[in-house]
């Protein structure tokens, strides 16, 4: 099992670090191992990414301005009980893949406690985004004698994990950083073999049950998982991710041979926190979805189905396809084919696991898959870089990556039986939260084809907003909507005029206070419902004078751009204010790199510019809107605010 | 293989793991004679010689290795027993 399975390999990636090393310019060097750090590599050729990267990153780090190359800067805090030292340029590199330039700060391994709980000058001074947990078995040990009760284990791992949720709220507390918590890798061999879990104070069965207690207490307490203990379990046996000679040597906990894989992980994890998942899976069809090709062999000729093995694994990867729409990707099609021939195997194949209410975007032609690509994106306004593109095709794949480097495409084993896992080992769609309104959101994109038709047909642009019927529904952000409010302030980057991320526990103090307007907003509409589609944060500043309200966050879902609900917001948001005597609202538009789409936000909506406010970011542009006398435009949504 | 080509394959070593293209190696080169040679540095030139050659070091073996010619010396002794 090949540790980074699903990038390209590279003809010659270390002749290729050595000429990347001669270019003299850092954030030429620094693009350039971007560029290289996208083919599979071992843990070698992770020293030399890192250094060739090093000088760009810091000069990055030292400027205002947004991050040229288009990374997000991550603050990281690795508290270890086991050496990490040779983990860090393996997470750093492992970051500029996923759209991260990653500073890390490792506590002395061993001293974690002391960093949360202790007065830490450098922890402080750091101001970690992420605090990375990283324990091992061997760290505190329950000690238990083996003939203990059950009850006995199960007080003694509520204990251990009570202490950790204490470590937790630490780190939010003092911090206001997002925990992650390392799972427990089995380090020992069992002592019983087979009845090793029927023996409840048994070494191993200790740790599976530290490790289901930490999954619970984390889902309590809002805390993210670098679940190693999966991984563990697929690789540990194969690959040695914990092994023993270099435990003795130098107290790592995951070989060296493995920080690669191990980078990857905690890099996809910090990737979803900074809203940098990816969003959509595209897919090719012939030999990717069935066997054979729809053009050629005809809807009774295709591989498909029970009865033949290869039918039966495309049907298989399309039962895996069609769950990750269910949790909320989106699903496209990208094609060359003829698109009603290509269609008809959604409506017609009886064995097909994927419908075609699944897919949001169905490009079936023979134009190049490049264009296309790009014309999937604005189809369903996501960026490039949201996009995972899957196809069987050595050359498609060769070419998309060359003419489109935003879009992941993952290299696929030889055999489709093996495509469900490659996918999952890609990690491309690490979450930080699951709602229902993930499981809608398939749903509601494929809906946006029925509502594009209609504009289609519509002779005029108000006639067919009218003809929506839509009905926006305004909450104050309460404990029903806080973790999909805190999701959505997350990961929303382009609809995003601030770009503020939040805890929950941010949030809920915020919504808290009786000065502010906490708003959670839902559209529905004739075709249904696009779910929470909306977050208006406003709250009085130090900057500002009494009557004033600062719009601290405003963000929306690009599902239902042009609608004009930018304007009915705007009203709901003008009318809670006033009723808490605001007269002038504030809003700020802070320049991101990634949204664009916002800068002239305020002004369109009929807002007036102002200086900006002491302090704030280079290119921040500032803008107030009178609350009594301000004109919004006109909008044909029906309001129902809560 | 000979003693010159486990040179050659070691010097690639140590320059991917320094990435330093001007490493040269000679039996006495020691800690002292490469920036950047810590204990750190150290794990990560047995794990990479390791990978390259094929052969695993005993955990007895990694504290007796304080120089290029006895790295060389245990890696040809490991070849020889196949």
């Amino acid at each position: 099992m090949e540790q980074l399975a699903w990038l390209p390999a590279h003809a010659d990636l270390a002749a290729a670090i050595s000429a990347a090393k001669r270019i003299d310019n850092p954030a030429d060097r620094l693009s350039q191992a971007m560029h290289l750090a996208g083919f599979r590599h071992d843990f070698t050729a992770i020293g030399r990414l890192d250094k060739l990267a090093a000088d760009g990153l810091a000069e990055a780090a030292a400027s205002s301005r947004p991050m040229a190359a288009g990374l997000a800067a991550c603050r990281l805090a690795i508290l270890s009980s086991h050496t990490v030292d040779h983990l860090v340029p393996a997470i750093r590199v492992a970051g500029l893949r996923r759209g991260l330039a990653v500073s890390v700060h490792a506590a002395p391994y061993g001293l974690y406690r002391q960093a949360l709980l202790g007065e830490d000058p450098m922890m402080a001074a750091f101001a970690p985004q992420l605090v990375l947990l990283a324990l091992d078995a061997r760290d505190a040990p329950l000690d238990l004698p083996l003939e203990s009760s059950e009850a006995a284990v199960t007080e003694a791992v509520t204990a251990r994990v009570d202490e950790l949720r204490h470590l937790w709220r630490q780190a939010r507390a003092r911090f206001n950083a997002q925990v992650m918590q390392q799972t427990l890798v089995p380090a020992d061999p069992p002592l019983f073999g087979s009845f090793e879990a029927l023996v409840p104070a048994a070494p191993n069965t200790v740790i599976g049950m530290l490790n289901a207690a930490i999954r619970v207490a984390a889902r309590e307490e809002g805390v993210l998982l670098l679940d190693l203990a999966l991984p563990a379990a697929s690789y540990g046996q194969v690959m040695g991710l914990a092994d023993p000679v270099r435990w003795h040597q130098a107290k790592q906990l995951v070989s060296p041979v493995l920080a690669p894989l191990y980078g990857d992980l905690v890099a996809r994890v910090a990737a979803a926190v900074m809203g940098r998942s990816r969003k959509c899976l595209v897919l090719d069809l012939d030999n990717t979805l069935w066997g054979g090709v729809i053009g050629d062999d005809g809807i009774d000729g295709i591989k498909l189905g029970q009865g033949d093995a290869t039918g039966e694994a495309f049907i298989a990867f399309q039962r895996y396809v069609a769950l990750l729409g269910k949790r909320g990707i989106i699903l496209a099609v990208c094609s060359k084919n003829d698109a009603a021939v290509a269609e008809a195997v959604f409506t017609q194949h009886p064995e097909m696991a994927l419908r075609r209410g699944d897919i949001a975007t169905f490009v079936a032609n023979w134009n190049d898959k490049a264009g296309n690509l790009r014309q999937i994106a604005k189809t369903l306004n996501i960026g490039l870089d949201s996009l995972v593109f899957v196809d069987d095709n050595p050359a498609e794949r060769d070419i998309i990556r060359r003419e489109l480097p935003e879009v992941a495409v993952p290299e696929l084993p030889e055999d489709v039986a093996n495509y469900p896992a490659r996918l999952a080992a890609a990690g491309y769609f690490e979450a930080t939260g699951f709602t229902a309104d993930d499981a809608a959101r398939s749903r509601s994109y494929a809906l946006n084809e029925a509502r594009r038709v209609a504009q289609e047909q519509a002779t005029d642009m108000d006639g067919y907003l009218r003809s929506l019927k839509m009905v926006l529904t305004a909450t104050d952000v309460g404990p029903g909507e806080l973790s999909r409010v805190t999701q959505l302030i997350n990961k929303t980057n382009q609809f995003n005029l601030t770009t503020r991320r939040y805890t929950e526990a941010e949030v809920q103090a915020l919504a808290a206070n009786p000065a502010a307007v906490a708003l959670a907003l839902r559209l529905t509409d004739r075709f249904g419902d696009n779910g929470l589609i909306c977050v208006v944060l406003a709250r009085p500043d130090a900057a500002l004078r009494s009557g004033e309200l600062l719009i601290d966050t405003w963000l929306m879902s690009c599902r239902v751009l042009g609608r004009q609900v930018e304007a009915a917001v705007l009203e709901v948001l003008a009318a809670a204010a006033s009723r808490r005597g605001v007269s002038t609202l504030i809003g700020e538009y802070r320049p991101t790199g990634r949204n664009g789409m916002v800068a002239e936000h305020y002004p369109n909506l009929g807002f007036v510019p102002l200086d900006p406010l002491p302090d704030s970011p280079e290119g921040t542009t500032c803008w107030q809107y009178d609350v009594i006398g301000g004109r919004a435009p006109k909008h044909f949504i029906e309001l129902d605010a809560r | 293989m000979t003693e010159a080509e486990i040179y050659a394959v070691l010097t690639q070593v140590f320059r991917d793991v320094f990435d330093d293209d001007e490493i040269v190696l000679d039996s006495g080169t020691t800690a002292e004679d490469i920036a950047g040679w810590d204990s750190q540095a150290h794990v990560n030139l047995v794990v990479a010689a390791e990978m390259k050659f094929g052969v695993r070091f005993r955990t007895a073996e990694l504290e007796s290795l304080h120089n290029v010619g006895e790295f060389v010396q245990l890696i040809a002794g490991k070849h020889k027993g196949g």
